[in-house]
C-alpha cells in the first residue's frame, strides 16, 4: 500500500505544484538534518537491519557516507525499505533523497523515469539458484522449469530474454518481496530462483539449509547497480556521485579509516586535495572527503565488511576491484 | 393565459432576480470552477513531468513487454505488449471475483441457513465458521492457505494422484482437459437449445398452474432438457471427446489445465471470508420474514423444503441483496491482495511490473483506478436491476 501513497503524493505533486523547478536537495536536507534513504525491504551485504534495527550493507554505506560528507556526521541517515516495485515513484515523489537500493542503471530507467544514476557501487550478473536435489549443472538444462522472481525488476527481463533466445519454456512466480521470493523457492513451489549473483549469495544464507541450493556458474545478463537521485537537481546529483568517487580513489591511495587521521599530513598532492580544498565546488564543508573515509571508510574496507571475505556473503572482490586491481571499479580524480 | 389578460399581471423579475436564472447562472459558473480545476491540475501534472524529465502520454501501451507471466487467460508471450499485460491481468482479475462471487455465494447462503438449523450440530457448526473466519483479516487468510496449507503438499515427484487424470502438488492443481473431437458441438449446441427450451417450459408450466391448476414436473423435464438430452445424443455419437491428461515430462506436469495454488489460496481465502458475511446477510434476510409466513405455509400444506424455497427465501431476497452488493463490490476489491502471494492480477502485473518496467505511473494507476471504478459499478448495477427484479410487486 506503500505505493499507493507514493504515487498519490507523486499524483499531487505534479499536480499542485506550480512551480515546475525541483526543490533544493541540499538545502532541504540541511535544514531537516537528516538523508532519507531507501533502502531494500531486507537483502543481506546490501541493505539489512540487524537484530537491533541498524541497518547494514555496502548500500547503507552509501547512504552514510552522503551523510558524512553533508551533514559531517554518518549516523544522520533515516532508512525507508522499499520493494523493488515502490523504489522508483518513493524517488520521484520526494519521499526520499536517494535510493542506493541494488538497482541496475539501464537507459529507460536513466532516460524516462525522470532520475538519474550517480555511478556504479557494485558490478553485477545475473545467475540462477536451483536445490541440489534437481541435479542441474547448467542453465541450458532448465526447459520448462518453474522460475521464482521478484516482481518490478531488470531480472525478469533478462530471464525472458535468456530463455527466448536460446528455445527454452519456463513459468514464472512474480513475487513482491526477496523475503516472499526465498519462501517460495524454499517451499518447492519453483525450481529455481533467478537474481543478481550477489543477492543470489545473499538470499542463499537465508535458506533455512543453505548447503542444499546451489549457484548455477551462467552469468546471463550486465548488472551494474548503483545509486539514483532525481533528475533535475545538479547539485545533489554532484555530492552523490562524488561521494561515490571519494570512497574509491581512497581506496586507491590508501587511505582507510585507520589511517586517515595520519593522512591528512601527507606531503602527497592528491592526497592533501582529498582531504582539504575542494568541498566548496560541491557545496560541502571542506573535510567532506575526510569524513567519508573517517566514519565510513573507502569502497574496499564497505565492501569487505558487508560482502567481501570480512561477511558471511564470502564475495571476492572480482569485476568491483580496483582498475588498478584489474577490476572495474575507477573513479575519475579529485582536483 | 386569460387571468393574465384582465389585469392583474404579476411584474416578471429581472434577470439578476429570477430565481429561475440565478440556480441557473450558479451552476454555469460551478462547472466552469471545476472545468478550469481539473484543466489547472493535468496541465501541471503534465507540464510538470515534462520538466522533471518523466515520460508521459499512453504509447508505451504499444511497445514490447518483454517479462513473462505465469498464468494468462488469453494468449501471451514476452514478445507481447504492455498493452496485452493490462488485457491479462484484468481477465486474471475478473476470473478471480467471478469464480469468488459464485462460491461465496454458495457457501454463505448454506451456512447461513444452516446457522438457523433446527439441528444443534449442523447450528453449531455454522456459527463456529463464522465466528472464526469473519473475524481473521482476509489478507492473513491468505496467507495462511498459501505457506501454510499449499506449500505443505508434496512436490512435483510426489505428486498426490487423485484418479482420472487429476494430480495435485505445491505446483498447484493439474486437471485433464477436454479435447473436443468431430461433432462435439452438435452437443454443446443442444446444451444451449436445452437451456433456452426450458426456460420457456418453465413458463408454460407456471401460466398452466395458474390458469388450471395443474402441476408439471418441471425440475426433471429441465434435468432431462438440459442435460439428459445432450449426454444421450453424446453417447449416441461415440462419445467424441478426448482428454489432455497431464504427465511428468522434465521439471513439471505438461498438458491438461493447471490451476495454481496462488489462485487456489486467493480463491479459497476469498470465498471463505466473504462466504461469512454473506451467510450472517441471509440470516438476517430469513429472520426478517415473519414467523407466521412460514406457520401459515404449514397449514396450507406444504412441505418445510417448499416452505423455506417458495415462501421464505423470496421475501428475504429483498432484505437480503442490498447488503449483498456490498459483500460482492469487497470481493471484487479485496482480490487486489493477489499481490501478496504472486497471483498475477491487474494490481501484481499491470500496477505493477508493467509500471516498474516503464515508470509512468501517473497512466497505470489512473487506467488501474478505472479499471475498479468500472467494475464497481457494474457489479452495482447489475445487483440493483436485480434487486428491483426481486422486489415485492404490489398488485
Amino acid at each position: 500500500m506503500n505505493k499507493i501513497t507514493s504515487t498519490i503524493a507523486l499524483t499531487s505533486i505534479l499536480a499542485f505544484s506550480a512551480n515546475t523547478a525541483n526543490a533544493d536537495t541540499l538545502d532541504s536536507i540541511k535544514s531537516k538534518g537528516h538523508i532519507q534513504c531507501g533502502v531494500s525491504t531486507g537483502l543481506p551485504g546490501f541493505s539489512n537491519a540487524d537484530a537491533a534495527g541498524n541497518w547494514q550493507g555496502l548500500d547503507v554505506d552509501m547512504c552514510r557516507a552522503v551523510a558524512a560528507a553533508v551533514l559531517g556526521d554518518a549516523s544522520k541517515v533515516k532508512y525507508t525499505p522499499l520493494t523493488a516495485k515502490e523504489r522508483f515513484t518513493a524517488l520521484q515523489s520526494g519521499e526520499i533523497d536517494m535510493l542506493p537500493r541494488n538497482t541496475t542503471w539501464t537507459l529507460t530507467r536513466d532516460a524516462s523515469l525522470g532520475l538519474n544514476f550517480a555511478g556504479v557501487n557494485y558490478y553485477d550478473g545475473q545467475g540462477f539458484m536451483v536445490t541440489k536435489a534437481l541435479g542441474v549443472k547448467s542453465a541450458l538444462e532448465l526447459d520448462g522449469a518453474a522460475v521464482c522472481i521478484q516482481a518490478g525488476t531488470t531480472t525478469e527481463l533478462n530471464l525472458a530474454d535468456y530463455f527466448r533466445l536460446n528455445g527454452m519454456q519456463y513459468k514464472s512466480v512474480t513475487y513482491d518481496t526477496s523475503d516472499a521470493t526465498v519462501k517460495g523457492f524454499e517451499a518447492g513451489r519453483c525450481d529455481m530462483l533467478t537474481s543478481d549473483q550477489s543477492q543470489l549469495y545473499a538470499l542463499r544464507i537465508k535458506l533455512k539449509d543453505p548447503d542444499s541450493a546451489m549457484v548455477l556458474p551462467e552469468v546471463i545478463s550486465k548488472e551494474p547497480l548503483g545509486p539514483v537521485v532525481r533528475q533535475g537537481d545538479d547539485k545533489w546529483f554532484n555530492i552523490v556521485k562524488w561521494t561515490l568517487f571519494a570512497m574509491v580513489n581512497a581506496e586507491e591511495m590508501g587511505i582507510t579509516s585507520a589511517n586517515a587521521d595520519k593522512m591528512k599530513s601527507s606531503d602527497n598532492p592528491s592526497v592533501g586535495r582529498f582531504m582539504g580544498g575542494q568541498g566548496e565546488k560541491l557545496g560541502l564543508g571542506d573535510d567532506w572527503a575526510y569524513n567519508i573515509v573517517k566514519q565510513v571508510g573507502n569502497y574496499g574496507e564497505s565492501f569487505e565488511r558487508n560482502v567481501g571475505m570480512g561477511s558471511p556473503l564470502k564475495i571476492s572482490r572480482g569485476l568491483n576491484a580496483l582498475w588498478t586491481n584489474g577490476g572495474l571499479q575507477y573513479a575519475p580524480p579529485i582536483r | 393565459m386569460s387571468e393574465h389578460e384582465s389585469g392583474i399581471q404579476p411584474s416578471k423579475p429581472a434577470v439578476w432576480n429570477d430565481p429561475k436564472y440565478r440556480a441557473l447562472f450558479f451552476q454555469v459558473l460551478l462547472v466552469l470552477g471545476l472545468g478550469y480545476f481539473f484543466y489547472t491540475i493535468i496541465d501541471n501534472t503534465l507540464s510538470n513531468m515534462e520538466a522533471r524529465g518523466i515520460s508521459t502520454g499512453f504509447a508505451f501501451l504499444g511497445e514490447a513487454a518483454g517479462f513473462g507471466i505465469g498464468m494468462s487467460l488469453i494468449e501471451y508471450t514476452e514478445a507481447n505488449t504492455y498493452g496485452r499485460t493490462f488485457w491479462v491481468g484484468l481477465l486474471n482479475t475478473l476470473l478471480v471475483s467471478f469464480l469468488g462471487i459464485i462460491f461465496a455465494t454458495v457457501l454463505g447462503f448454506i451456512m447461513g441457513i444452516a446457522r438457523l438449523s433446527h439441528n444443534w450440530l449442523i447450528a453449531k457448526i455454522a456459527m463456529l465458521y463464522i465466528e472464526i473466519f469473519r473475524n481473521i483479516p482476509v489478507l492473513l487468510q491468505i496467507f495462511f492457505w498459501y505457506f501454510a496449507v499449499l506449500a505443505a503438499l508434496p512436490s512435483v515427484r510426489q505428486s498426490i494422484d487423485l484418479g482420472a487424470g487429476v494430480q495435485f502438488n505445491n505446483r498447484g492443481l493439474y486437471l485433464p482437459s477436454p479435447v473436443p473431437e468431430d461433432g462435439f458441438s452438435i452437443v454443446v449446441w443442444l446444451f444451449v437449445i436445452g437451456i433456452v427450451a426450458s426456460f420457456f417450459l418453465a413458463r408454460w408450466a407456471h401460466k398452466r398452474q395458474d390458469d388450471t391448476g395443474q402441476q408439471f414436473p418441471i425440475f426433471w423435464s429441465t434435468l432431462g432438457l438440459v442435460f439428459g438430452l445432450p449426454l444421450l445424443v453424446f453417447l449416441a455419437m461415440g462419445a467424441p471427446l478426448s482428454w489432455d491428461v497431464p504427465e511428468l515430462k522434465g521439471f513439471n506436469f505438461r498438458g491438461g489445465v493447471t490451476i495454481i495454488p496462488e489462485l487456489l489460496s486467493l480463491l479459497l481465502a476469498l470465498t471463505i471470508y466473504t462466504g461469512t458475511y454473506i451467510a450472517e446477510t441471509v440470516r438476517a434476510g430469513i429472520n426478517s420474514v415473519s414467523h407466521g409466513q412460514t406457520e401459515a405455509s404449514l397449514a396450507l400444506g406444504m412441505s418445510r423444503g417448499q416452505t423455506m424455497r417458495l415462501i421464505i427465501v423470496p421475501q428475504a431476497m429483498r432484505v437480503i441483496i442490498p447488503p449483498l452488493t456490498s459483500q460482492y463490490l469487497n470481493l471484487a476489491k479485496n482480490s487486489s491482495l493477489a499481490v501478496a502471494v504472486g497471483y498475477p492480477d491487474l494490481v501484481n502485473v499491470f500496477m505493477g511490473t508493467t509500471l516498474n518496467q516503464t515508470g509512468q505511473a501517473v497512466e497505470i494507476v489512473f487506467m488501474t483506478m478505472a479499471v475498479y471504478l468500472t467494475m464497481s459499478l457494474s457489479i452495482s448495477a447489475f445487483m440493483n436491476w436485480y434487486n428491483k427484479f426481486m422486489a415485492l410487486v404490489e398488485r
